[in-house]
């Protein structure tokens, strides 16, 4: 047999299988199948441990289970057993893009419940320094979103002014992230003239390299047809579904907390909430990128008001005293001593004292039974009741939307995991 | 400072409402669980109340023999720019407490969180599961009687 018989033979004897074979299977309908699809929690579009578990008809997303807990750390038991003083540097660890915006909400919450207030100077350099927290966070909300939708060189940009902004962290707290720099009745130490001609540096040249940013994604015709009607929730739903933030104004809600109840210098300050009306991915990203400029507007006016004096408030009871004094004063040492051994005492009691933080509402509950410890402390946080609308805003969708929608909604697990 | 809204409150729940109070400018009402869902449509509803955004929702556990367990709800009104707080008393023999997504469907995530760090089942809730913790983990973490290193071998680690 001859190589072309041998062909030949195998060929028929391919041809007689496949014959045999029962070929009656089809599909009416390619897209008539559902399939789960498990997106997480190692995935770099959902911006950290959060696990997405999507059923597809399609391309079309039938349903979104989100699925929580995978960096859940136990930050309320922590808080139970740690005196008041000593879960400062645990609030940097919670939305991990704003520290000093977290350090100034909770040793906000304590100082209600203590009933003391901070001198001006430390309100306005805890005023400065949370803005400056929003712009450093808002530049990585608008970069990444940028990035998951495809435009890759914003990111890199958005990041150089990032890492200029954490060179004056580290110069003014000593550290880039863990900044834990807040203190109950004030602050760790003032802000030292180095500092402030740093930031004012900063601010001179940051305007023009943001507007370089967002010219390159508003003129990106990609970008914003990717998120304009994409991911839209109406007014009403993100109201009773607890949005807060800048993902509440995008649906026209004029709500801020630093308008509405104001806390510590925001009522001196001029300055106006951006709104957008249309509820989908395009008006959350443009509410980010005016609070960056109207951050920029706060932070000069603060630089430009910023009284003299101490940043701590004369409590000797309730604030920690300055470690020079410590080592060279009888009451300070004393004081010092009770402060660390047996901690602040607020009366019995309860408080519940909320920021505008850079991702939304940030709120402490605080339950007191006048111990060096909080008995029970709460944490509002605001990725957590944002993320909760997901499955809304993806179900209908693309599958291909997800990630937009992410972007837009821009969660932090470790705030919402706690 | 929202001396109306409770005695309007008061008069319209004589039954339901248990007490009232105020620390550092804030109003806490103590209602009974039982018909928490009517106070919270009525706060929700009510012109002079509309507090239409529930801010939060939490446990609390006081370990004490009687009414062990408090849930507790921050609310917060967009429209009047006003917070309240209204509590409910949880004993430990009967850990149930009517829930209230009818009146705010942003509470889902809240009261999962609530069942799975103290325990409290949220009857009316449709997906009640852990919000955090695996499945299968046996306890609620919250609980003062939980220690706070943990139990060991409660959660299992993955294999080498």
């Amino acid at each position: 047999m001859n190589l072309e018989q041998a062909m030949e033979v195998r060929q028929q004897k391919i041809l007689a299988a496949l014959e045999n074979k029962d070929t009656s299977v089809y599909f009416k309908d390619a897209l008539d199948n559902e399939m789960v699809l498990n997106m997480g929690p190692q995935h770099p579009a959902t911006h950290g441990v959060l696990r997405l578990l999507i059923k597809l008809d399609g391309e079309t997303v039938a349903a979104c289970v989100p699925e929580l807990g995978y960096l859940h750390r136990g930050y309320e038991k922590l808080a139970e057993n740690c005196s008041y003083h000593e879960f400062i540097p645990h609030t940097d660890r919670l939305d991990y893009l704003s520290p000093l915006m977290n350090n100034t909400a909770y040793v906000l919450a304590v100082e209600k419940l203590v009933g003391i207030e901070a001198p001006k100077r430390a309100q306005y350099i805890r005023t400065i320094i949370s803005e400056m927290a929003r712009v450093s966070s808002h530049l990585l909300g608008i970069g990444a979103l940028a990035m998951d939708v495809g435009a890759l060189t914003v990111f890199t940009w958005t990041f150089r002014e990032r890492e200029k902004m954490y060179d004056i962290f580290e110069l003014l707290t000593g550290a880039r992230f863990t900044t834990s720099f807040t203190r109950v009745g004030g602050l760790a130490h003032d802000m030292t003239p180095d500092v402030i001609t740093a930031v004012k540096e900063f601010f001179d040249q940051f305007p023009e390299k943001f507007n370089e940013c967002i010219t390159m994604l508003n003129t990106n015709r990609i970008f914003v047809e990717r998120l304009d009607g994409v991911g839209v929730i109406s007014k009403e739903k993100a109201i009773a579904m607890g949005m807060s933030g800048p993902n509440l104004r995008a649906v026209g809600v004029d709500c801020d907390i630093r308008k509405t109840q104001p806390y510590l210098i925001y009522n001196e300050l001029d300055f106006s909430i951006p709104v957008f009306n249309d509820g989908d991915c395009l008006s959350r990203y443009y509410v980010r990128l005016n609070e960056v400029k109207e951050s920029v507007k706060i932070i000069r006016q603060c630089l430009e008001k910023m009284p003299a004096g101490s940043v701590h408030a004369n409590e000797p009871k309730k604030v920690l005293p300055r470690k020079e004094q410590v080592y060279t004063r009888m009451e300070e040492l004393i004081h010092d001593f009770m402060l660390i051994n047996f901690g602040v005492n607020p009366p019995v009691g309860e408080v519940y004292h909320a920021v505008e933080a850079s991702k939304g509402e940030l709120g402490f509950y605080i339950q007191s039974r006048g111990e060096g410890h909080p008995w029970r402390l709460k944490i509002r946080s605001p990725s957590f009741m944002n993320l909760q609308s997901t499955s809304m805003l993806v179900e209908g969708g693309m599958i291909s939307d997800i990630v937009a929608v992410l972007g837009s909604l821009d969660p932090v697990m470790g705030e919402a995991d706690k | 400072m929202l001396t109306a809204v409770v005695e309007k409150l008061k008069t319209k729940f004589p039954n339901d409402v248990i007490s009232s109070n105020e620390f550092r400018g804030e109003t806490t009402v103590h209602a009974k669980k039982e018909n928490i869902v009517a106070v919270c449509r009525f706060l929700c509803d009510d012109e002079s109340s509309l507090f239409d955004y529930c801010t939060d929702i939490c446990g609390a556990d006081a370990y004490t023999p009687e009414n062990r367990f408090e849930v507790i709800y921050n609310l917060y009104s967009t429209r009047l720019n006003h917070r309240i707080r209204v509590k409910v008393f949880i004993d430990e023999s009967d850990l149930h407490c009517p829930s209230v997504i009818s009146v705010w469907a942003g509470a889902n995530w809240p009261e999962r969180e609530t069942f799975d760090m103290f325990g409290i089942i949220f009857d009316g809730h449709d997906d009640l599961r852990r919000m955090y913790m695996p499945e299968e983990f046996e306890y609620h973490p919250l609980r003062k009687d939980f220690p706070m290193m943990g139990i060991p071998d409660s959660i299992p680690l993955p294999r080498k």
